[in-house]
């Protein structure tokens, strides 16, 4: 069997900086002293005058990032997903969403995926609370391929875009010649039972699952969702239409992540039976990315139980 | 401008507060008034800027940290010429370009939207950053309260700005001593602000009496003469400056006059025109 090559999206997000700023003068890049572990230092290192280090002072970080863009630089605002969010979450709000500047937040080490670092680490949230700004774009990139794409799209947009990539690394599962669009979300595998909605490296668990499910006698249809906001309504709708179960996957709060986005698009314009893995109403806990990927039932193997699970009720 | 030209101007931004904060039924009279002349100098003096071209990149940036005083920053931008002054009854009204607080979006001319406290001053380092960038010579103003002092983020941002040293950058802190709940001492002490701001790497210039032009202009002049390091203008100044039942009480810092007080505070600043008229 051929190795699969595993990168993390972080890094993706890092090379992806160093490759636009060749292009795009506009790019800045800002960091809260973590800049080895966003990766943005690959940015640092080819760009040391576009690259500023704002110390640990998320706050201040964003706001400074609003300035910029103010005079017409694209800033690139970049930390862990718990203090870009959460610490930061007013200034977001008020200094860059109200005004609809063009601030791309990224956002590294999401999720349950951080591992080790434990609960106060691992942003489980950040989606619900991206997801709330008017006029935000939030992505969520499922591997290499997507989260390149995906941070030369943020460049394109005019607006705020905030991006979640994780620590650790994961299969790359996309076609490099993949079309990405802000907006449009990817059928993977085509199936007729059941769809199982995905965003992040839960995309690759689904298709695992996917696997297992056939095995079983069940036909599952997989769509990565990379873009959360604004959400594919017409490939979601049709595939709901379709297979009539929906199931949803993501490593993050399901209360106003995925779950919630495809939860209120079902039940206004489908209503479709529904189940959505994710991590519930509690905090995450130190362990490998491994044993809480399977804690939480989001490897390939719990969402394929859960899958069948939900099929057969 | 002349200081008796600035005074007279400083009464009629005065007189716009008035205007709209009456007509508003809300908004904040007390740390507008105050600042009426740092309002006043920045815009009819210190920066160069053209209501006709608000967006020329060269223009220098003023960001009103204390976004609350909204009423002042309105006032001055239409005795500018930004807009026509009869625009500011519209303040706070349903479809009015005169939010609540300044929003970039809906009006021409505001440089960064702002509100929330704290978070101006992150922008006005950000802009003077971009200037750094670009190698552009404008400068970036930004209005502090005193209470706003006690936001954790004006001490990240003054240390990102002593630290990369934006000298491009001018605080000034409207330095009226009084906060919602009452006295800034009593409330939660910021003091000393000028040994904060020195320890932040900031040229600190203290002017004791921030209403009077003279002391602001030898303030601002030393600010602009300084390099290397940011500047932080503590300016000692008079909540509610102008209209004598609000002058240093802590209720008219987010209150709007009834239609008597009103009638009364519009008396006063004419009294205050015609006085400067017969100098």
């Amino acid at each position: 069997m051929p190795q699969v090559k595993k990168i993390a999206t972080r890094e993706s997000y890092g090379n992806a900086l160093k490759e636009l700023g060749a292009e795009y003068p506009q790019i800045v890049v800002l960091d809260a002293d973590l800049a080895g572990s966003t990766k943005t230092a690959v940015f640092q290192k080819a760009f040391p005058d576009r690259h500023f280090d704002c110390g640990i002072a998320e706050a201040d970080m964003m706001g400074i990032a609003a300035g910029l863009a103010t005079c017409g630089k694209i800033p690139f605002a970049s930390s862990f997903a718990m203090f870009a969010t959460g610490r930061a979450y007013e200034i977001v709000r008020n200094s860059i969403a109200y005004p609809h500047l063009n601030v791309k937040i990224g956002a590294t080490h999401a999720g349950i995926s951080v591992g080790e670092d434990g609960a106060s680490h691992q942003c489980l949230e950040d989606i619900a609370l991206m997801r709330g700004l008017p006029g935000m774009v939030v992505m969520c990139p499922s591997d290499d391929v997507e989260a390149r794409k995906c941070v030369r799209a943020a460049v394109l947009h005019d607006g705020p875009v905030y991006m979640r990539f994780g620590r650790a690394a994961v299969p790359v599962i996309n076609d490099p010649d993949m079309d990405f669009k802000i907006g449009k979300g990817t059928l993977l595998r085509e199936g007729k039972d059941v769809t199982i909605v995905a965003t992040g490296l839960c995309v690759n668990s689904a298709m695992e699952a996917a696997g297992i499910l056939e095995q079983q006698g069940i036909s599952a249809e997989v769509i990565d969702i990379c873009t959360i906001k604004p959400l594919d309504e017409e490939l979601l709708l049709a595939s709901a239409a379709k297979t009539k179960h929906v199931v949803t996957a993501e490593e993050g709060w399901i209360t106003g992540g995925l779950g919630s986005a495809v939860a209120e698009l079902l039940s206004e314009k489908l209503p479709t039976r529904l189940c959505r893995i994710g991590v519930g109403d509690r905090f995450g806990e130190s362990g490998t990315m491994e044993e809480l990927i399977h804690l939480f039932g989001l490897d390939g193997e719990g969402v394929a139980a859960k899958t069948a699970a939900f099929v057969r009720a | 401008m002349n200081t008796l030209e600035l005074q007279k101007t400083a009464n009629e931004v005065r007189k716009g507060i008035v205007i709209a904060v009456h007509a508003a039924k809300s908004g904040h009279p007390g740390g507008s008034l105050s600042a009426a002349e740092i309002f006043t100098y920045l815009y009819f003096e210190e920066m160069n800027i053209d209501p006709e071209n608000p967006k020329n990149p060269d223009r220098d940036r003023f960001v009103l940290s204390k976004g609350h005083a909204a009423p002042g920053l309105y006032s001055v931008m239409a005795e500018r010429g930004y807009f026509p002054k009869e625009e500011l009854a519209t303040l706070r009204h349903l479809g009015s370009r005169l939010q609540g607080h300044p929003c970039m979006q809906y009006l021409p001319g505001i440089d960064m939207s702002s509100g929330s406290l704290g978070q101006g001053i992150s922008a006005a380092c950000g802009i003077a950053l971009a200037g750094k960038i670009d190698h552009r010579d404008y400068r970036v103003y930004t209005l502090l309260g005193d209470g706003e002092c006690e936001e954790g983020q004006v001490w990240e941002a003054s240390m990102f700005a002593g630290a990369k040293k934006l000298d491009n950058l001018c605080v000034i802190v409207d330095n009226n001593n009084l906060q919602i709940d009452g006295k800034i001492t009593d409330v939660n002490n910021p003091y000393p602000l000028d040994k904060k701001f020195e320890a932040f790497n900031f040229h600190v210039i203290n002017v004791n009496d921030g209403n009077n032009f003279d002391e602001l202009r030898a303030a601002f002049e030393e600010a602009r003469s300084t390099k290397g390091m940011p500047t932080a203008i503590i300016a000692k100044t008079l909540k509610g400056k102008g209209v004598s039942f609000m002058e240093d009480q802590a209720g008219w810092h987010g209150k709007a006059p009834n239609d008597e007080q009103f009638e009364t505070a519009m008396q006063d600043l004419e009294r205050i025109g015609e006085e400067l008229c017969r100098r």
